[in-house]
């Protein structure tokens, strides 16, 4: 199919004997927001990490766009300046303001000159209601704001699908919010998205496609989150919903 | 005291400073330069070259500076190899000092987490550029309170190059207490002179250490 | 090419001198490593104290015996003494008295350093099980700041041992001083022997502090 962005096919991933992802496929269209979900550990984050092949597969391949994502090969750089991703712990810079965290990759990467560059990213962080931190360092804000900063710093190579491991997993609640109001911005603007989270209101509101995942394995998948919050088809999922009510 | 004594040395002591601090910076900057060799062998872990320099820091950090010294001044000759006297004490204290930069250096680029060069990684940036733009950066800097301590020490290590022959304070105090046994004279200018060696670099390493200490790099505070 | 030294360590009792001169310089840590901690453990609880004046007095203490070479130090004691108060000390006394005196301040700081790294959370949560104070320290603070003080001390040593060096600098007979000696007592038949005897006395300090530190290392990473 043509709107096909992301695939994975037989993807097999494995630390020593423990197996962590068992011969997944899954399919990520064009504009599609796919949430992933299911309890710690079952290979969430090691799936997002393998898309972006920040870990060696065993078997299988990730192709975005047809073409092969891989550890190893020379256009690596190339592909993952097409995938952006977040990460729990937001990962920025340290030693580099704010604004520079989000041109390193535009300026060193993708050599783009500085003027439209900075211009792109002022409009960005303006987006997300940061523009006056552009010359503050990481340390000086907050974990919501530095968040969102990550996520600044991930558009701006023009990545044609976003992955968002646990972005809200690090931040205090009333930092959640302001957080997640930025990805559903992007959602309703289009952009393609895979994301894992262990926020259940936010997935079942955004997602177009719901996976869950259990030990390794796809166990169920509902192209209507409504339904698959309310009345889960598999057992195991109904399981791991029950674990959210109190 | 006899202060009349003491200016009248204080020409010798002078000069002897002068001597250590020429030995010892060009030990320090030999010792960085190593220093900055030997932690990225060990970092980046390149075969063979990581166990040979292993191997040299482990000797060197083992084993007191005077040994290293005699060896260099007393041992190699015998072999062919003659060193003058500046050349073992900037060689002597380069090694013994290039062991101890490795290590402060490595660390800081060995602290720095992995996640820090997958995000840049993520962002499409090269492990050579991650390296250079990411982590590079942020090593040196976490390394520096470590790097001006080692140079406090190295300094002070210097105080054993009289026994090669160097004329250094040590060396000045010793042959004027042997001569005119003016002792207390010669000890108080020691101190003084070691003193005005030693303070200026130890107070700029305080001050670093606390300018990076407000300037805490990484977020461990605020979640 | 020409005998490099290492026949002449194996003539008559060399090498047993050689030995002897190594055991002086260890002996002098050991004893001074024993003082230093237990004077560093004391110092080290008065730091963390209430008192701004005691623990002013041991920050000046700890500061000027860091800044100083212990070179400078030896000879303020052993030349400045005798010269000062008439005192006649011993090369050997000096040198334990130095050592003792650097050594107390350095550990000192470490025991301070260690029990300030455990949090003050532990404290608490030992008090909110209704422990009295000296159950906290006994069996909460201490056991947890002499995991963290070891591999620290240990490590002490082998700087101790590596300064020890510095004894012949006032006229101590150490392995550096042996070895000189033999060199020169062999000067006629053996006269590159000094290639063979410094490089045996470098492996010989390198033998000692080697596994030392290697234990240091592996405690400071087994109970961090």
């Amino acid at each position: 199919m043509a709107d096909i962005l992301l695939e994975l096919r037989h993807v097999h991933k494995r630390y020593g004997e423990n197996v962590v992802l068992r011969d997944l496929d899954l399919t990520v269209r064009r504009g599609e927001v796919v949430v992933v979900i299911g309890p710690s550990g079952c290979g969430k984050s090691t799936l997002l990490r393998c898309v972006n092949a920040l870990e060696d597969i065993q078997g299988g391949e990730v192709l975005l766009d047809g073409q092969p994502v891989r550890q190893e090969a020379k256009n690596i750089s190339q592909m993952r300046q097409k995938i952006g991703m977040v990460f729990q712990s937001y990962d920025l810079f340290p030693h580099k303001t704010i604004l520079e965290n989000v041109l390193l990759a535009p300026l060193k990467v993708q050599k783009r000159q500085r003027p439209e560059a900075e211009a792109e990213a002022l409009a960005l962080l303006e987006r997300v209601g940061l523009a006056d931190r552009r010359d503050d360092y990481p340390r000086q804000l907050s974990g919501g704001q530095k968040q969102r900063v990550a996520i600044v710093r991930a558009l701006m190579t023009h990545p044609e699908i976003l992955l968002l491991d646990e972005i809200t997993a690090a931040l205090d609640p009333e930092m959640v919010h302001e957080v997640l109001e930025v990805v559903l911005d992007l959602a309703k603007n289009g952009s393609t998205m895979l994301i894992v989270t262990h926020e259940m209101a936010f997935a079942r509101a955004i997602a177009h496609r719901v996976v869950f995942l259990e030990n390794g394995e796809i166990v169920e998948e509902s192209r209507d989150p409504k339904a698959f919050f309310t009345r889960p088809a598999t057992e195991r999922a109904q399981r791991f919903l029950r674990t959210f009510e109190y | 005291m006899d202060w009349g004594v003491m200016l009248s040395y204080l020409p010798l002591y002078r000069d002897a400073l002068l001597l250590t601090l020429r030995i010892g910076w060009q030990g320090v900057a030999l010792a960085l330069a190593l220093g900055v060799v030997c932690a990225l062998t060990l970092h980046l872990r390149l075969p063979v070259l990581r166990q040979i320099v292993t191997a040299y820091i482990e000797l060197f950090r083992n084993t007191p500076l005077l040994v290293q010294l005699f060896f260099l001044y007393f041992a190699l000759p015998k072999v062919g190899v003659r060193l003058s006297p500046d050349a073992c004490g900037t060689l002597g204290l380069g090694l013994l000092g290039g062991a101890y930069m490795a290590e402060t250096f490595r660390s800081g680029l060995d602290n720095i987490p992995t996640i820090q060069s997958e995000s840049a990684q993520s962002l499409g940036m090269t492990r050579l550029q991650a390296f250079r733009y990411v982590i590079l950066p942020q090593a040196v800097s976490s390394s520096v309170p470590g790097l001006v301590a080692n140079v406090v020490f190295l300094l002070k290590e210097t105080s054993v190059f009289s026994t090669i022959s160097l004329m250094d304070l040590m060396f000045t105090a010793k042959d004027l207490i042997g001569m005119y046994a003016k002792t207390l004279e010669c000890l108080t200018l020691l101190v003084v002179f070691y003193l005005i060696m030693l303070l200026p670099v130890s107070f700029l390493g305080s001050a670093i250490e606390r300018r990076l200490r407000y300037a805490e790099f990484g977020d461990r505070r605020t979640v | 090419m020409q005998s490099l030294g290492i026949d002449v360590l194996f003539k008559g009792r060399n090498l047993l001198r050689l030995l002897g001169g190594l055991w002086v310089a260890v002996r002098i840590s050991l004893i001074s490593v024993a003082l230093s901690i237990v004077l560093g453990l004391l110092i080290g609880v008065l730091m963390t104290g209430k008192s701004p004046v005691l623990r002013g007095v041991f920050r000046l203490y700890l500061e000027t015996v860091r800044i100083l070479p212990q070179m400078v130090l030896l000879f303020i004691v052993y030349f400045g003494t005798t010269r000062l108060f008439g005192w006649n000390l011993s090369a050997e006394v000096s040198a334990v008295f130095v050592f003792t005196f650097w050594g107390a301040a350095e550990m000192g700081d470490l025991v301070r350093g260690a029990i300030l790294s455990i949090p003050s959370i532990q404290r608490e949560s030992a008090q909110a099980l209704g422990m009295t104070p000296r159950q906290v320290y006994g069996y909460v603070i201490l056991p947890q700041t002499v995991r963290r003080l070891i591999p620290l001390s240990i490590n002490l040593i082998t700087r101790m041992i590596k300064t020890t060096s510095l004894v012949m600098m006032i006229g101590m007979v150490e392995v550096l001083k042996v070895a000189q000696q033999i060199i020169e007592a062999n000067r006629r038949t053996s006269p590159n022997a000094a290639f063979g005897l410094f490089a045996v006395v470098f492996l010989l300090y390198f033998a000692i502090c080697w596994p030392i530190s290697r234990l240091a290392g592996y405690l400071e990473k087994r109970w961090a």
